[in-house]
């Protein structure tokens, strides 16, 4: 975070409008913000060029904060809203922030059929294995056997590997980061925002005040030592035999691939239909 | 007077730039439009939809097949590419409304088309097209319901639900044909009301006015009145995307046109930023409301049809309005005198003209594919005037109600 100076965050914040933000303390969300900021200022991008969507959720309330075209839509559709933005104006850089909740569990069907069609979307799924907003419900993600409060006596669900789950459905960009790996999610923002077709970012976070309460985490530093520890980057893992990669967040890009994109796609689509006079 | 000529403009609503005028073709898509044949065809209601989307200056479609509104996506996934426009099936309903609002942010005019299993789905995203004021149009080709039902066959089941049907106060705009042209004329209105009124407009269509075919022969397009939304003329840091005038329609800037909106479906200020702030969240709730009540001459449509002597009216809309309008013939043959009141315009409800009907009729007869949705408005407006008798014919087996069935019920009725 080192290379753009913090003055330029504040340039990019709705300073006079609806600050304090709504996060508690120890929040992973504002790291989150901080290096989509970071990356999107480091890029030539015109910020008027530049749709920040949403769903419903903590992370989602990231777009109020944020002097660019910003869209806070239902729970689990940030996905469909981004869709019909980018597919009318494709030249628009859309960046869907979003969490576990909203798009693995409501929204699930909308992350797929993105990742499947290619489409030309940045999704950053800030995952805190809860839902915060709510007060601390199980989510998809919530580890099998932790506590929420509504699975006061552990969660006998299994978890969703987000990651695989955009990987499997198609997204030509997924990569998996942490909120204390700043620079790295920065990084990993930047390249995905450049990648031409559909990129989901999951990146871990920390949810101190209800997951890490719920389930006796300690407060934000710890699980913030949690992840610096608990990660290791890809190009480790692989070495490593899989008995020492178990339990452990693989943090890198795991798939970074060019398909054709979507509205790309579409624009080819309407040339040659208007080449051959309108006839099928 | 709530009376109108239904293929008259609006006498108050001024022309827009893109209207009367026999322009040259500018763009790919009038020059395509300008050189169809506009001869007499046989066309289905679900055509005539699709054709008056087009004709409106739609550019962007997104939903999701479903029996009986498919056609509308297929003709319109043959015709918008060749205009540039964009077509997407998406993978559900909700999506669909997601996408028609986020294209409509972002400038498009935008449509989806459904029918009732797909109608409920999309509820939430149009409260949301609603409380952010996107213009936005969804077609729902009504077929029986509960649930799966006929999908095949007629039903009137969705009035109240295209009133009542999204969580929270918020008034609806709901245009009703009875007639394949008029399918093509009011989707026409649909797309001029979304954009005059910043808002998500329903047409409501009868599964059998979806699919009957009739002889249609569209306007010349220099003849067909396209409304858009008023663009902004302020510098950015002054624009409100929600801002005060008398008749509540304010400009509306796009996504990437420097102006840097915030759009949330929580309760926002005028800035359209979100707030807890009781007088805020009032003169939002204040503003929806206004926004439809003020402006109502200009909303509400009617027919009336051989009302002027009549001692009978029958109150009817879409494909049970035909019946009623043949019945009505039946009747006056034998020396009846029965009239016909007809809603274009569903909701915001005709009040002033059914109060008046009520005062000039003795009988009120209401024909309808439902167990009483209608009637339920006719009784609301009733109540001080105890003398006029109501007949109810109401019928959900998917069978239309028939020009015999109504005289018959009358006569007994009387």
């Amino acid at each position: 975070m080192a290379n753009v100076p913090q003055k330029i965050i504040h340039e990019y914040l709705r300073h006079d409008k609806k600050f304090p933000h709504v996060w508690c303390a120890g929040c992973s969300n504002g790291i989150v913000l901080g290096t989509i900021i970071r990356a999107l200022a480091s890029m030539d991008i015109d910020r008027d060029d530049i749709v920040m969507v949403s769903g419903i959720g903590c992370s989602s309330r990231m777009p109020v904060y944020v002097d660019f075209n910003t869209l806070h839509t239902l729970h689990g559709r940030s996905i469909a809203y981004a869709t019909g933005i980018k597919l009318h104006k494709p030249h628009l850089k859309v960046i869907v922030v979003t969490g576990d909740g909203d798009c693995t569990a409501i929204g699930g069907n909308h992350l797929i059929h993105a990742a499947r069609r290619n489409i030309d979307l940045t999704v950053i799924l800030v995952n805190n294995n809860i839902y915060g907003m709510t007060g601390g419900q199980c989510s998809p993600t919530t580890p099998h056997e932790a506590i929420a409060t509504t699975a006061p006596y552990g969660n006998i669900e299994p978890d969703f590997n987000i990651c695989e789950l955009a990987l499997g459905a198609g997204a030509s960009y997924v990569a998996r980061t942490t909120a204390y790996h700043t620079q790295e999610t920065q990084n990993i923002v930047k390249e995905a925002i450049e990648h031409p077709g559909f990129a989901l970012i999951e990146v871990v976070s920390a949810c101190p005040v209800i997951y890490g309460r719920l389930n006796k985490k300690g407060g934000a530093p710890e699980m913030m030592k949690e992840m610096r520890d608990n990660s290791i980057p890809l190009a480790a893992a692989e070495k490593l035999p899989p008995e020492k990669v178990e339990g452990k967040i693989i943090r890198g890009v795991l798939r970074k691939d060019l398909r054709p994109e979507y509205t790309a796609q579409y624009a080819d689509l309407v040339k040659r239909v208007q080449a051959m006079g309108g006839d099928k | 007077m709530q009376k109108k000529q239904i293929t008259k403009p609006a006498p108050k609503a001024k022309p827009t730039k893109t209207a009367a005028k026999p322009a040259k073709p500018e763009t790919k898509i009038d020059e395509l439009q300008s050189t169809r044949e506009r001869k007499t065809v046989l066309m289905q209601g679900n055509e005539a939809v699709a054709y008056g989307a087009l004709d409106a200056g739609c550019n962007f479609f997104a939903g999701y097949p479903i029996t009986p509104s498919t056609e509308i996506a297929e003709i319109l996934a043959a015709e918008l590419p060749k205009r540039g426009g964009v077509f997407v099936q998406m993978e559900d309903e909700i999506a669909s409304i997601c996408a028609i609002t986020g294209a409509s942010l972002a400038g498009a005019k935008a449509l989806t088309a459904t029918s009732g299993p797909g109608f409920s789905l999309m509820q939430e995203g149009i409260g949301f097209a609603k409380i952010t004021e996107t213009p936005c149009v969804v077609v729902n080709v009504q077929r029986v319901g509960p649930s799966t039902g006929m999908p095949t066959s007629c039903a009137q089941g969705e009035i109240q639900q295209s009133r009542w049907g999204s969580h929270g106060d918020s008034p609806a705009i709901v245009l009703y044909p009875d007639s394949v042209k008029e399918c093509y004329e009011l989707t026409i209105r649909a797309v001029n009301l979304s954009e005059k009124y910043r808002t998500c407009v329903i047409l409501l269509l009868d599964e059998v006015l979806g699919h009957m075919r009739e002889a249609v022969r569209l306007p010349d397009l220099a003849n067909v009145r396209v409304i858009s939304r008023i663009k902004p003329t302020v510098p950015p840091h002054w624009y409100k995307h929600y801002d005060e005038n008398q008749k509540y329609l304010s400009p509306l800037a796009s996504y990437g046109e420097g102006y840097r909106f915030h759009v949330t479906g929580l309760t926002h200020d005028q800035l359209g930023f979100p707030t807890n702030k009781a007088v805020e969240a009032a003169d939002m709730m204040d503003r929806l409301r206004k926004k439809i009540v003020y402006n109502i001459r200009d909303l509400v449509q009617i027919e009336s049809y051989e009302m002027e002597d009549a001692r009978i009216a029958i109150f009817a809309a879409g494909i049970t309005a035909r019946a009623a309008k043949a019945a009505v013939a039946m009747a006056r043959q034998e020396g009846i005198k029965v009239g016909l009141l007809r809603p274009l315009t569903i909701w915001p409800f005709p009040d002033d003209a059914v109060r008046k009907m009520l005062r000039d009729v003795d009988i009120v007869v209401v024909p309808e594919l439902n167990q009483g949705q209608l009637v339920r408005e006719i009784q609301r407006l009733v109540k001080d005037r105890s003398d006029s008798k109501l007949i109810k014919i109401q019928r959900v087996n998917g069978k239309l109600i028939s020009p015999a069935d109504i005289l018959r019920k009358m006569k007994e009725g009387i």
